[in-house]
């Protein structure tokens, strides 16, 4: 399937599932399900940099921060215009459209992802994990001590009273939104596999000195993904403030997202942009069902669990137990042929 | 007389206080087949980092057809045709042997052409490359399923796929067998009459005779000999790095 049959075949599909749940009239399946779809943006997003490059990014929440952040601060633009400057130009500053808040999240994480490559472009493995640990200290510090956006008060982000879309309310919107964010996400991981890029990429994880030696120019490429994939993030976390209506720094960096962005392309399979998916519906839907039947603290425990289990039982997530099982097959069936040619 | 393809002036390299490279010259013309020779330890492989580009020389410059290689990337001297294979085998792992080939031809064969490949040019090209060290059968295997000659073989197959000038196989033969070794030398003089310049570093005394037109012998870091290759291992200065006083 190209690329472009694949993006408006999964459109389709993610509007059918959209309608379908509106069909059961339960505001809360959408205030669920939007966590789902948030994730499986964050764990593709983890998977471009981590699972194609090999480049392990503990700093995920800070790239998430940076989108939710980013809409935060646009929303204050228009009181603090009314302040200090003239009525002419504070009239021209509105609150963007969410739409657009993602794309401008995208490009500040984006930016963020740019910077953090830059910095840490000799840095391998665990120094490379490390770093982004302390990129997301040093960004959360900043936050916190950061007045515009609240400081480590935190900020309220009113939610409009009505959706742009007519006929929908404001969370089967957000819910939208990130169902598109999803499709363009996928289909992204997916081209990015199947092109020259994706080849690149799979070489700077299985051995750089032989990509160099190859004429693949390996800095660059690690650059494009720290940028795709901080973009992503971004992305997932702009419209985050509309959806939780208080943004407070521990909540955008909460360890939740981090833990969640690995884990959940670990234990779906990080080699194909299946994997990520497979991984944040199951994780996904595991903690929303244990946050409303056991508590909320019970869920990062359940992600720990599976991690563990899926580390020491199954190291290549879902699609490499599937990959195991039915790649098995093939080959018994392989060796019964030559055993029938020899027999005969 | 034409400039050569490859000149090495003056080069030096250290790692702290010792001396990997001590002021190397070396010239290697078009077309050539050059055995590079030198006990452990004598700086082969280092001279093979700097020429290309996985480390960086201190002094002196490496000047190839005519391009100086000072500052350039490994990744930017291979797009300019310097290929080289790696002493221990490095494949990429998570791809097939056929993917393995693919890599340098969308990296740097796209690098010179201007439009990109169609996926049966690329097909054919993969097919064609594997079919000179005889591993077509293998095409859709991965790396780990290949045997040491095999896995050799693709190491030389990869920095043939890239189309270059100037081929550096350093030590493709180690550990193989006597049939093995004879297969990849006889495979290098077949590359070498297609017109393309090998450098070959190697321990295996028969097959660096059997192989190059001229021989060059490094000891501790300097070129103490170089020229054809009957007169060079009777050099008493040869014999004595070799066999001692």
């Amino acid at each position: 399937m190209r690329t472009w049959q694949f993006f408006l075949v999964s459109l389709v599909i993610a509007l059918a599932g959209f309608m379908g749940a509106r069909l059961l009239q339960n505001d809360y399946l959408f205030f669920a399900g939007y966590v789902v779809l948030q994730f499986i943006v964050l764990a593709t997003a983890w998977n471009i940099l981590g699972g194609y490059c090999g480049y392990v990014n503990f700093g995920s929440a800070a790239f998430f921060a940076m989108g939710a952040y980013t809409t935060v601060v646009m929303t204050k633009l228009p009181a603090f215009a009314n302040r200090h400057f003239p009525e002419e130009i504070a009239a021209l500053v509105g609150i963007p459209p969410i739409p657009v808040l993602i794309l401008l999240g995208g490009v500040i994480a984006g930016l963020v992802g740019l910077g953090t490559g830059y910095l840490t472009l000799r840095l391998r493995g665990v120094f490379f994990a490390i770093a982004t640990l302390a990129l997301a200290v040093v960004l959360q510090t900043l936050i916190v001590n950061w007045d515009f956006v609240g400081g480590s008060r935190g900020a309220y982000v009113i939610r409009p009273a009505t959706a742009p879309l007519f006929g929908i309310n404001y969370i089967e919107y957000l819910f939208l939104v990130m169902l598109v964010l999803v499709v363009v996400a996928l289909t992204t991981a997916r081209a990015i596999e199947r092109s020259r890029l994706g080849y690149g990429f799979a070489t700077i994880r299985d051995d750089e000195l032989a990509a160099e030696a190859s004429g693949v120019p390996t800095l660059k490429l690690k650059l494009v993904a720290t940028t795709l994939s901080g973009a992503f993030m971004g992305m997932a976390g702009a419209p985050f403030p509309y959806y939780i209506g208080f943004l407070e720094p521990s909540s955008a960096f909460g360890l939740a997202y981090a833990v969640n962005a690995i884990a959940m392309p670990m234990i779906g399979g990080t080699t194909s942009w299946v994997g990520p998916l497979l991984g944040a519906v199951l994780l996904g839907t595991l903690q929303q069902l244990a946050t409303v039947t056991i508590s909320s603290a019970v869920s990062l425990l359940l992600v720990g669990l599976l991690l563990v289990f899926f580390v020491i039982i199954a190291p290549n997530g879902l699609l490499g137990l599937w990959h195991d099982y039915f790649g098995r097959k093939h080959k018994t069936e392989d060796e019964s042929k030559t055993a029938a040619v020899k027999t005969s | 007389m034409t400039a050569p393809l490859l000149k090495i002036d003056n080069v030096g390299k250290r790692f702290g206080g010792f001396v990997a490279l001590d002021g190397i010259n070396l010239e290697v013309a078009r077309g050539e087949r050059l055995g590079l020779i030198g006990p452990n330890g004598s700086g082969k492989s280092t001279l093979v980092n700097c020429m290309s580009g996985t480390l960086h020389n201190e002094t002196g410059t490496v000047t190839f057809d005519g391009h100086p290689m000072n500052g350039l990337l490994a990744h930017q001297r291979t797009h300019l045709g310097l290929a080289r294979s790696f002493q221990l085998p490095r494949p990429f792992h998570s791809l097939s042997v056929a993917e393995n080939i693919r890599v340098p031809l969308l990296y740097t064969v796209r690098q010179r052409r201007d439009v990109p490949h169609t996926r049966e040019e690329l097909e054919h090209r993969c097919h064609e490359v594997l079919g000179l060290v005889g591993l077509e059968h293998k095409a859709r295997k991965q790396p780990k399923d290949l045997t040491q000659v095999e896995m050799r073989k693709l190491e030389l197959a990869r920095a043939m796929a890239a189309e270059p000038k100037l081929l550096i196989a350093d030590e493709a033969m180690a550990g193989l067998s006597e049939s093995e070794v004879k297969d990849i030398v006889a495979l290098l003089i077949a590359l070498n009459e297609r017109g393309i310049t090998i450098i070959l570093i190697e321990h295996i005394m028969t097959a660096v005779m059997s192989f190059s037109q001229r021989l060059a012998v490094l000891v501790s870091g300097r070129k103490i000999a170089d020229g054809d290759p009957q007169d060079v291992i009777r050099d008493p200065e040869v014999e004595r790095a070799y066999l001692g006083q």
